[in-house]
């Protein structure tokens, strides 16, 4: 720890003045923006006060419970704000404001659907994961079962999830710094990665937690300001929503069609399957979830759900407001104007927000929202290192290949090592990405994680005759399922791979992978008439009662 | 856990009224809230004009803003009444339980 101690400033030292240096070279090549000062001095400002964050983390992170669970001391509203923070990536930030932008009424329904998640996830799962588990999502669904095929199995989905969402970030985070800062994508992708292993590896779950609160507040803030000084300019002043749609409706290509839902969803079939993902999607995402773990107990979980849906929920209006003023602010706006991009202005429709900063605030406001929006790639790409790293080290190291014997310190080693791993590997596929369509990242990711992360974990909670042998089954079907439906659909196999119609029609197969799934563990465990099946449906006893009471739970006090 | 523990919890009768409240609202909301999201985007599917409507006579706003809006405001106000609920009721008896069998 000591050499650790004397290196860190150092580290921190070279780092700032490396970005900064970084920044100010190679402005050669076509596509970036020019050099934009204020936007690199908060976000410096934002680098700094984060690793600041983790030296103090550092000195605080010891034990194991430390390193993945910030040592469970985190509070509900604190956690609220991070999970609303992991939720709140620069992916849903720029995508929902841009898709608003593009098609109006549309963006709403993707935002609703990622949010009912959050109420059935409190109702369900909240209280009942902190009751049984310690630091990740697979101790509950080993809880009574087997543990090496089910740790494999939960670990192996875990870590599929976090690397196809890892991918999209990383190659959001290059493209989007090379837009805002006219940094070279390269660079930027390796800031990334060099940032997120210093604050995982050194401040593990506190620093992660506390640089996502840091940004969602910042995000928070600075969509506020965007949205509410869109709807002022586009209202003419009159602050009237109302006022603000008749702008948009003039100016917009679709003009009164964008008022109402297009073309997004079209077939029920296609409604309901896009609904099921979006919503157990997130139930199934596994550095969502391992925030449960931070907080002291099953009252708090199901605080933080509490205020997390609610910062999500303004935060979703607020992305709505964006992109209506977007509208009648950037539309036929010389200054923001580039006929070759997507929706009409410079970098694309993803770049609707950002542009509309500049719109609403000038050159701070977009440096300010440029920083916030790196900020937000790094929170949300620690988060999803750390419940990685957990994966390979709590689930596959501790409890797969070691059965379990190991000792505490030697876990948190392997997992600083598997981070140090993982950030490079993020690097590697950020840089090896650069070039490809990665739209269907979205819905492959979601798609797993409600297909084979989210059954699992259910039916081990509620369903007292679930076998490892029918976990098993239902839990690969799932997750073989949802890859297969993904790549034979309409975003891979037509777009993508361009081989003409697709096999399976619909681009989100969620309703038939985890129709599959839950089918393969109630099958697999009613036909399972093992010794070790019987064993495992007595056992439900005490986990339900440990479930329902939280005695027992980990960090309760014992009597 | 223990053994003689996991049974003389699960032989309060307060253990019982908990968990069948508890899953019976829990279920009752889970339900409630898939419901509402399901007949929004279902009309959204089935009836997109009726969305499409203005909110009044010459109003550019749309019924379906109010509506999608209505749908992200409820999904708040569903978590806020399970904690209502959840402190007053489910937590007063799981300390019950608690202070009984502990």
């Amino acid at each position: 720890m000591s050499f650790w101690k004397r290196a860190f400033p150092t580290i921190l030292l070279m780092l700032v003045t490396g970005s900064a240096l970084a920044a100010g070279g190679d402005l050669g090549a076509v596509k970036k923006a020019a050099v934009n000062i204020p936007a690199i001095i908060m976000f410096l400002v934002f680098v700094a006060a984060t690793l600041g964050i983790t030296y103090w983390a550092a000195q605080r992170t010891k034990t194991a419970k430390d390193f993945y669970a910030a040592g469970g001391g985190i509070t509900g509203f604190q956690n609220g704000l991070a999970i609303a923070g992991d939720y709140m990536s620069a992916a849903s930030f720029l995508g929902i404001s841009g898709l608003v932008f593009l098609n109006g009424y549309d963006g709403l329904i993707f935002s609703v659907g990622w949010l009912v998640g959050w109420p059935i996830i409190m109702f369900l799962i909240a209280e009942q994961l902190r009751n049984l588990g310690k630091y990740t999502y697979a101790d509950v669904v080993s809880y009574r079962f087997e543990r090496v095929p089910m740790r494999s199995l939960a670990a192996t989905a875990a870590l599929i999830v976090v690397i196809l969402y890892l991918i999209g970030q990383m190659v959001g985070a290059g493209k989007l710094i090379q837009v805002l800062f006219g940094l070279d994508y390269v660079y930027a992708v390796v800031i990334v990665g060099v940032l997120i292993i210093l604050y995982v590896t050194f401040g593990g779950m506190l620093a992660t937690t506390w640089v996502q609160i840091i940004k969602a507040g910042l995000l928070l803030f600075g969509a506020t300001i965007i949205a509410f000084g869109a709807l002022y300019l586009a209202s003419d002043g009159s602050m009237s929503p109302e006022k603000m749609f008749e702008n948009a409706v003039k100016v917009h290509p679709k003009h009164g069609a964008i008022m109402g839902p297009g073309t997004l969803v079209s077939s029920p079939i296609e409604s309901i399957s896009l609904g099921l993902a979006l919503m157990f999607g997130t139930a199934g995402l596994p550095h969502i979830l391992m925030r449960f773990f931070t907080v002291g107990n099953a009252i708090e979980a199901r605080k933080s759900v509490f205020y997390a849906t609610g910062w999500i929920g303004y935060f979703y209006i607020l992305t709505f407001l964006m992109g209506f003023g977007a509208i009648v602010l950037l539309t036929g706006n010389p200054e923001f104007a580039d006929a070759a991009a997507v929706g009409g202005i410079k970098g694309g429709q993803n770049m609707a927000a950002v542009n509309l900063a500049a719109a609403v605030g000038g050159n701070v406001l977009l440096g300010f929202i440029s920083a916030v929006a790196f900020a937000t790639i790094l929170a949300v790409v620690s988060g999803l290192t750390l419940a990685g790293a957990s994966a390979i080290s709590h689930d596959l190291y501790a409890n797969v290949w070691a059965h379990g014997n190991v000792d505490e310190q030697q876990e948190v080693r392997v997992s600083k090592m598997a981070t140090v791993v993982l950030g490079i590997i993020a690097i590697l596929l950020g840089i090896a990405f650069e070039k490809q369509n990665i739209a269907y990242l979205v819905a492959l990711t979601f798609s797993v994680a409600a297909s084979a992360n989210f059954p699992i974990l259910l039916m081990s909670i509620y369903y007292g005759k679930m076998t490892t042998r029918g976990a098993l089954i239902g839990g690969w079907l799932g997750l073989i399922s949802a890859t297969v439906l993904v790549i034979i659909g309409p975003t891979v196999w037509t777009e993508i791979l361009k081989l003409g119609d697709p096999i399976f029609p619909l681009k989100y197969p969620a309703l038939f992978s985890m129709s599959i799934a839950f089918l393969g563990i109630w099958i697999g465990s009613m036909l399972d008439g093992s010794e070790r099946a019987k064993k495992e449906h007595e056992a439900f006893i005490a986990q339900d009662v440990r479930c329902q009471t939280g005695i027992g739970a980990e960090g309760s006090v014992s009597h | 856990m223990q053994q003689d523990l996991v049974h003389a919890i699960k032989s309060n009768p307060k253990y019982h009224e908990l968990v069948s409240k508890r899953s019976r609202f829990a279920w009752m909301m889970a339900i409630l809230m898939l419901v509402i999201y399901y007949a929004f985007i279902l009309t959204i599917a089935y009836d997109k004009p009726l969305l499409a409507a203005p909110l009044w006579a010459g109003a550019t706003m749309t019924v379906g803003i109010p509506i999608g809006v209505a749908v992200i405001l409820f999904a708040f106000a569903l978590t806020g009444i399970y904690i209502q609920r959840a402190n007053a009721v489910f937590d007063k008896l799981t300390r019950e339980i608690k202070e009984e069998v502990l």
